[in-house]
């Protein structure tokens, strides 16, 4: 061992660990950690039957969409983000590309409905979740969420938080387009 | 003048019986206590520094409901661990099961300290080694020059 590279290695390790650490610091800065794996991708859709918002005497539960793709948003007058999504599921809706239907989180009926119609309503229907029952077996934690469900009733894809106009281009058409084929 | 003494006094029981008692803090204190106790085990993912049993957040009292009312109707802990788990993941639990995906979380430390006590050992034994070198014969004499007299060297 000569000291020539004793010397290199004294400098050369502790640089190589910090850069590793940099990069790995780095990485952990960028990852959104309310991005939280959901455990029912790939699983049944939890099943519902729940008032509809409209018309409380009539129930709308998941076996109705069976041979459908379809898209579930939840939703709340109260929530602010949905406020800020709201265009983009407008526009999703007239596409045309799937049929999106809504359920209301732990909100007011009059709340409800007024929201719709002082923003326009991008729902086939909406259900009423009053105590957050439903929402829990979905494990919606933070308003709004949106899944994509197959024709077997499968949850192929979950967004935590707003639909943004690129997830719409990226990952909703792709998806559903695929899931309609199939 | 007794008996109005009396009966002031039957009529302030009377006043009495209006009040009514003081609600429970739960229905059923046990049952609070096992509810807390696992809630305290589970994380809010609404506020994910904080644990279902001291968020405030609406989805932490939603849920500590839930477990309240399915510990009355006799569930186990672990049934109402894998109810949730089947919602939310293992991000709920604050402690991980172990598996493959949570493989790096549990040996990550582990590999971490045995890597670190191979290159201490290493390391040591290498200085150990490096301080054990034989001088020879003319490095001797002229470290004896450069120190001082023989005799002084032969000392130390």
């Amino acid at each position: 061992m000569n000291a020539g590279t004793l010397s290199v290695t004294r400098y050369l390790v502790p640089l190589g660990v910090f850069a590793a650490l940099v990069v790995l610091l780095g990485i952990g800065l960028k990852l959104d950690p309310r991005a939280v794996p959901s455990p029912l991708i790939d699983k049944p859709a939890p099943h519902f039957e729940l008032p509809q918002l409209h018309d409380p005497g009539k129930t709308f539960s998941e076996k109705e969409m069976v041979g459908k793709v379809w898209l579930l948003n939840v939703w709340a007058s109260w929530c602010v983000t949905c406020r800020e999504e709201h265009p983009v599921l407008t526009d999703l809706a007239k596409s045309g590309i799937a049929p999106l239907y809504g359920l209301n989180y732990k909100d007011r009926r009059q709340d409800a409905l007024a929201w719709l119609k002082g923003l326009g309503d991008p729902y086939q229907l909406s259900v009423s979740d009053i105590d957050g029952r439903v929402a829990i077996d979905y494990g919606v934690y933070g308003v709004p969420e949106t899944y994509v469900i197959d024709k077997r009733g499968v949850i192929r894809y979950k967004r935590i938080g707003p639909v943004t106009p690129e997830i719409v281009q990226q990952k909703i058409i792709p998806l559903v387009t695929e899931l309609s084929r199939g | 003048m007794g008996r109005a003494f009396v009966l002031a006094f039957l009529l302030l029981l009377a006043a009495a019986a209006w009040g009514r008692e003081a609600a429970p803090a739960a229905e059923n204190p046990q049952l609070e206590q096992r509810m807390m106790a696992l809630a305290a085990e589970l994380r809010c993912l609404v506020c994910q520094n904080q644990s279902i049993a001291d968020s405030n957040a609406d989805l932490a009292k939603d849920l500590r409901q839930q477990i309240r009312e399915k510990l009355a109707q006799g569930q186990s802990e672990g049934d109402i661990i894998d109810y949730l788990v089947a919602r939310y993941g293992d991000f709920v639990l604050y402690r991980p099961p172990f598996k493959l995906t949570t493989l790096a979380l549990w040996l990550g430390p582990l590999i971490l300290l045995v890597a670190g006590l191979i290159a201490l050992f290493y390391r040591l034994a290498r200085r150990r080694a490096a301080a054990e070198v034989e001088l020879s014969e003319a490095e001797r004499a002229r470290a004896a020059l450069l120190l001082g007299s023989p005799d002084e060297v032969d000392q130390r």
